[in-house]
């Protein structure tokens, strides 16, 4: 496999004039897991304002990448930066970096001990050092913005997974992200319960969030996305508009990856 | 029976049990605090703190608490002169509560660690990544999770402590019940059995209680997910 000619840069990419200056950058990202190559040659920008949306078959390294980015998995080597400033290996600059980074994942991770209000006001009160009923005003005005505002003093458990992804939106909207990354968010939700997700993130893209977005749903790509990168093997092979992604594919490996989930 | 009643009371059981519950308390509140400190070094981020609480443990849980408890009125009181207090008997009453926390932690860390591996590692995944520093992700989502799930396991080791409090013996605490009851059977050795039930009743009495707490709050404060 050649590794260089399928690697693109966003150069290359289209950007509309709304764009903002870089936010995210990956240079020559790569990273092993032990003989597995998972993340290949990487390099990519997201701008501000961006909404990317990464697909790919599974295993293609794309929820490696989107953790790469706050590191919750380390790389091998490469460079990654978030609005300019290089990702911290750790300690306190790293966390700082990362309360700038918003993160939702495939399942929720709402800290289960706590009520869905505490959810959304702890990074707040403990890494912004908001007082508390500012934090709490703040955060019953972000659980109302994504709808959950009347199951605010329930544990995350008595909760099913739709409001209990929105609430995860809220945690991370409450720190005020400069981004948002989404590790397949809609993955483990029941499908009556994907369209009230979605539709809280096409809302947050048009408001001009930058967001990264792993998800096989066409229907947000088509809608909110900038730009698709399609990634298979570690490696981006291709990116392009949803549209000109979704109807003309260039490379074999995304016509027959989209040729098997475009058919169900 | 008056005749054994009589030597209840001659022997104050009532106050030598009431040492080994105070030995316990203690015991079992510096335990806490040590074992939590040792757990904490154990998912620590670094690899010395790592390194050194799995050493405690290591060394701590596999040494027979007799020894420890020996070397604390022999070795730290006599030889290094590690005093506690001025009064004799308080000394060895407080070298007794060091001794056994120092042992016991090894064991609530270890209670704690069998905790922190019923939080998912989602849970300080979305800690790390809403911008909490170990310290406070330990502090705020890990531990509090992770003492909920501990609670059974930590009940086992309290229920160990209360009954390992007799070994006090060894570190020259006559007054608590294991020696007590010595000096009670040599002295009226007619009694025998009657004076081991009592011991053994009342350690039933004391214990009990500690196992059907722990297994209702186990039950009630399990973190639901």
């Amino acid at each position: 496999m050649d590794h260089g000619e399928a690697t693109t840069t966003t150069e290359h990419a289209p950007t509309s004039s709304r764009l903002g200056h870089p936010l995210v950058e990956m240079v020559d990202v790569n990273k092993h897991f032990g003989d597995l190559h998972v993340l290949r040659d990487i390099n990519l920008t997201v701008r501000k304002g961006e909404v990317l949306v990464v697909i790919g078959p599974s295993g293609s390294g794309k929820s490696t990448l989107c953790r790469a980015i706050n590191r919750l998995e380390t790389i091998d080597s490469g460079a990654i930066r978030i609005d300019g400033e290089p990702m911290p290996e750790e300690g306190r600059d790293l966390a700082r970096l990362r309360a700038d980074v918003g993160m939702v994942f495939q399942s929720f991770n709402l800290f289960a001990h706590k009520t869905v209000l505490d959810n959304v006001t702890l990074g707040p009160r403990k890494v912004r050092g908001t007082r508390k009923d500012k934090a709490r005003e703040e955060g019953l005005a972000l659980l109302d913005r994504v709808g959950v505002k009347n199951q605010a003093h329930k544990l995350p458990a008595q909760l099913s997974g739709g409001p209990q992804q929105r609430v995860a939106i809220a945690r991370s909207l409450a720190m005020h992200p400069k981004v948002m990354l989404f590790d397949e968010p809609m993955s483990a939700l029941d499908p009556e319960m994907i369209n009230e997700v979605l539709d809280v993130m096409v809302a947050l893209a048009r408001e001009g969030m930058t967001m990264v977005v792993i998800t096989h749903e066409m229907g947000f790509a088509r809608k909110a996305a900038d730009r698709v990168v399609f990634m298979s093997d570690g490696q981006i092979v291709e990116e392009a508009t949803p549209e000109e992604f979704f109807t003309h594919p260039k490379s074999d490996r995304a016509k027959d990856f989209l040729s098997k989930i475009l058919t169900h | 029976m008056e005749q054994y009643l009589e030597i209840v009371r001659t022997f104050d059981v009532l106050g030598a049990f009431w040492v080994n519950i105070r030995l316990a308390f203690l015991a079992s509140i510096l335990a806490l605090v040590l074992g939590s400190l040792l757990a904490l070094f154990r998912i620590s981020p670094i690899p010395t703190l790592r390194w050194a609480g799995g050493a405690y443990v290591t060394v701590f849980r596999n040494m027979p608490l007799t020894i420890i408890m020996v070397f604390m009125t022999l070795g730290a009181w006599g030889q290094l002169n590690f005093v506690l207090s001025r009064d004799f008997d308080t000394n060895f009453f407080r070298l007794a509560v060091v001794g056994l926390a120092v042992y016991h932690a090894a064991f609530v860390c270890e209670a704690i660690r069998s905790g922190v591996n019923t939080v998912p590692i989602g849970q300080a995944e979305a800690a790390r990544a809403i911008g909490l520093p170990f310290l406070a992700s330990a502090r705020l989502i890990i531990l509090p999770q992770a003492f909920r799930g501990a609670i059974a396991p930590l009940g086992n080791v309290t229920i160990a402590l209360i009954k390992n409090t007799t070994v006090a013996a060894a570190a020259s605490v006559a007054t608590e019940t294991s020696s007590v009851m010595r000096t009670m059977i040599e002295f009226s050795s007619s009694y025998i059995y009657a004076i081991f039930f009592t011991f053994a009743i009342g350690y039933l009495i004391l214990v009990t209680p500690v196992g059907l707490a722990s297994t209702y709050f186990s039950q009630r404060l399990a973190v639901r997910r």
